[in-house]
């Protein structure tokens, strides 16, 4: 297939998987307000949503207060933010017009429905009065946009990469979203007791949003643990937004796409998955939490770069 | 001034759109406005949109579709067929002409300035052999009927990167999914094979020594105005759809960057125009098109549809000509009307022409999609007098034409159902034989009284029948 037609496929999918790991993120923030807690809890976690997005400049440019409102405004609505799910499902909708032809009808129309709908959802302001409910919306459509590529399109080179952008760029915000705690401190367990009561309440808001607080208790049959969900967001390979089974998503659709240059990108998507499936917790917490999410991060990005010049780019001719 | 109804003959029903108009009568004005939004909001939620010249805000516009169709008989349509098909034969007949033997020049038929020194004539292409002999591989003939006498009339050839099949397609899906009843009722010629024709006749212009050849679809990218249409297109075929810097050349050859290396590519419909295809070749500034393509192109490891250099044949300056050519290549008559021309670049007609500004259509001779046209009876005198400055500082630029009482249809508008002015694209596709889908792109001037029916001047479009 076409280099840029697989590039548009790959960004197609990662800004999609983003637009739902940014609306899942914002809804635990959501949740926890309604917690009781200090006005000083409150900013914390804003400011923690835009560290762990790499967005704190970016937000300190143009607002000068940080309130709830600008933050989810810059988040949600903001065009100017690359990183809004506005942003994100505009510009998956414009990868895959620039390749709509690759998708099958029924994926496209999804795509670009999507991306219509949301706009005039910000129009009728169901930001404010709703939001809730738009976030719940916005994880539903990225649900709905894999269910009708998985229902509707040929497994070709065009799924995987469609899917090697998904599992990616999932592997990239989970960590992120398990980061925004660890950012401040990176032994939970240690802390106050005070502090621990708040925090399990955080990590079941945590755990919901990733969809995965059923699949706790199913695993653990015990109580709700910072090391615990750690280890399920991780290390768990059953866990699917895990990040050992994004890897493994990863390294699945690279060898459904090897060719003679990709050897080096799937050694080193193969070294990350394998350090994950041989690793444990108290490994990491010797490391560090924080400090191990961010050499994932840092590598997660790397690894991208390899799939952009193994199969994406164009040579300049 | 009476007015062709394509629907009514003097108050009663034509018999073709008898049935028709019997179904239509028994729909509620509200099931009409109802069925209207729906096929907005399904072309919208399809992305059949537009983006038109000079809007830089990018927003995309739909197309007014209207949901009254026009209907053409079978004997209509069978003049049509014939009169079509003679055209293109002709068409091409003349390009391969005026790039090898110069026959038609050469016996006085066409003055040969009017040829060799017309910009649109591409000197590289003298002497190349292109796959068949053919150049229009695919065709858009802008057809009207005469609101007075009623006959059909050739408006214009589009021979370079004819465009508005998607809609014919689209627009009968859309018919189709709204109301199924009709079709059940009538015998309307189908036309989805279009694609699986086009496909063919590309696959038939493949370099030779290509038995399976890789066929593109080359695109300017997706803030073109067609854009729709070169994915749509690309899609039906199930062929790659690819932008200029898709491609290279490599030993005279072209091939696309593939997530799996080089691919070669073997046959290119391509919807850029000539000036952008090559940036060795012509526009240096043109990031569109593909370094070298020209080189590969004369040396035949690649074929272009259409070929290049077809511009020289479909020019307004050219036009006054083509009956004299079918004549000339067919030794036949022509079976469709040409509109009455002045060449302005004649004393007599510019001074004919001058004097009757009122009354007729000027066109620029390179013109295309409604600009720079002046429509004598519908522009005010303020208007008509900067044309004429315009046309006198440079008449050679200028053709004149009566101005034809486009025939009108049965148009679904905001006051309900009145009569619009329309006109017919049918698209004919040359190969090793000449085909057509029964059917064509029927374009209607939405405003009151309006003989402008280009989209991008508020132009909307209906489906097209021809009954069996």
């Amino acid at each position: 297939m076409l280099s840029r037609t697989a590039d548009h496929l790959f960004w197609m999918a990662r800004y999609m998987e983003r637009a739902e790991n940014t609306a899942r993120m914002l809804d635990i923030n959501l949740k926890e307000r309604l917690l009781p807690g200090s006005g000083d809890s409150e900013a914390r976690g804003l400011r923690a949503m835009l560290r762990i997005s790499e967005l704190e400049p970016a937000f300190d440019a143009r607002h000068k207060a940080m309130t709830r409102e600008s933050v989810l405004n810059f988040l949600v609505a903001d065009p100017d933010n690359p990183s809004s799910i506005y942003s994100c499902l505009l510009a998956a909708r414009e990868n895959a017009r620039a390749v709509r032809g690759t998708l099958t009808t029924e994926w496209w129309e999804t795509l670009n429905d999507t991306w219509l709908q949301f706009a005039g959802q910000l129009r009728g302001d169901e930001l404010s009065a709703h939001p809730d409910t738009l976030f719940e919306w916005v994880k539903f459509r990225s649900h709905l946009s894999r269910g009708v590529m998985l229902g509707t399109a040929l497994q070709d080179d065009a799924l995987f990469f469609t899917q090697l952008g998904t599992f990616l760029e999932r592997a990239d915000n989970t960590a992120r979203i398990l980061d925004v705690r660890f950012v401040e401190v990176d032994d939970p367990d240690s802390r106050s007791a005070a502090r621990q009561l708040e925090d399990f309440y955080y990590w079941t808001s945590i755990l919901s949003s990733v969809s995965a607080l059923e699949i706790y208790r199913k695993v653990y049959r015990d109580v709700v643990t910072p090391a615990r969900v750690v280890e399920l967001l991780i290390l768990n390979q059953q866990m699917p937004r895990s990040l050992l089974a994004s890897l493994d998503g990863v390294c699945t659709n690279l060898a459904l796409l090897t060719t003679g240059t990709s050897r080096e990108v799937e050694r080193t998507a193969g070294k990350l998955r394998a350090e994950l499936l041989y690793s444990d917790l108290r490994q990491i917490f010797s490391i560090g939490v924080h400090t191990f999410l961010t050499q994932f991060l840092a590598r997660v990005y790397e690894l991208g770069n390899q799939v952009a010049s193994a199969y994406l780019m164009l040579p300049v001719g | 001034m009476p007015v062709h109804d394509e629907m009514r003959d003097e108050g009663a029903v034509r018999p073709h759109y008898e049935r028709f108009q019997h179904w239509l009568g028994r729909q509620g004005g509200e099931t009409m406005t109802r069925k209207r939004a729906e096929a907005d909001l399904l072309f919208r939620r399809v992305g059949i949109t537009f983006a038109v010249n000079g809007d830089l805000s990018g927003t995309e516009r739909l197309i007014p579709f209207d949901l009254i169709p026009r209907i053409i008989p079978a004997d209509e349509w069978t003049l049509l067929d014939s009169g079509l098909r003679q055209r293109v034969k002709a068409l091409n007949l003349f390009l391969h002409d005026v790039y090898h033997e110069r026959n038609i020049v050469r016996a006085g038929v066409i003055p040969a300035e009017q040829v060799y020194t017309n910009a649109q004539y591409r000197p590289e292409m003298q002497g190349i052999d292109v796959p068949l002999g053919v150049y229009a591989l695919v065709a858009g003939i802008d057809i009207v009927r005469d609101g007075r006498d009623g006959a059909f009339y050739v408006l214009e050839d589009n021979l370079r990167v004819p465009s508005g099949v998607s809609y014919m397609l689209e627009n009968r899906k859309m018919m189709m999914r709204l109301f199924p009843d009709l079709f059940v009722q009538h015998r309307i010629a189908p036309v989805a094979h279009y694609p699986d024709l086009l496909l063919d006749t590309l696959r038939s212009v493949a370099p030779t020594g290509v038995d399976e050849p890789n066929v593109v679809v080359l695109t300017p990218g997706m803030y073109n105005s067609a854009y729709f249409e070169h994915t749509f297109l690309a899609q039906q075929m199930g062929v790659e759809l690819v932008e200029g810097t898709d491609l290279f050349v490599e030993d005279n050859y072209v091939f696309m960057r593939t997530t799996q290396g080089p691919r070669r590519v073997d046959v290119i419909y391509r919807r850029i125009d000539d000036d952008f295809l090559d940036p060795l070749a012509f526009r240096a500034d043109s990031a569109l098109g593909v370094p070298g393509l020209l080189t590969a192109y004369r040396a035949g490891r690649v074929s272009l549809a259409n070929a290049m250099g077809t511009g020289v044949a479909d020019d307004k300056s050219i036009y006054p000509y083509v009956p004299d050519m079918i004549r000339f290549y067919l030794g036949e008559q022509p079976i469709l009307n040409n509109v009455p021309t002045w060449q302005c670049r004649k004393p007599d007609d510019l001074a004919y022409t001058l004097a009757h500004l009122p009354e007729l259509v000027v066109k620029e001779v390179h013109g295309a999609g409604g600009y720079g046209m002046l429509v004598g009876p519908a522009a005010t005198r303020g208007e008509i007098e900067a044309f004429r400055t315009r046309l006198l500082a440079r008449p050679s630029n200028y053709i004149s034409q009566p101005t034809l009482a486009l025939s009108a249809c049965p148009t679904f508008v905001d006051a309900g159902i009145a009569p619009r002015h329309i006109d017919l694209r049918p698209f004919v596709l040359s190969g090793r034989t000449v085909r057509m889908v029964a059917g064509g792109l029927t374009r209607v001037a939405l405003k009151e009284g309006s003989l402008v029916v280009n989209s991008s001047q508020g132009g909307g479009t209906k489906d097209t029948w021809v009954l069996e």
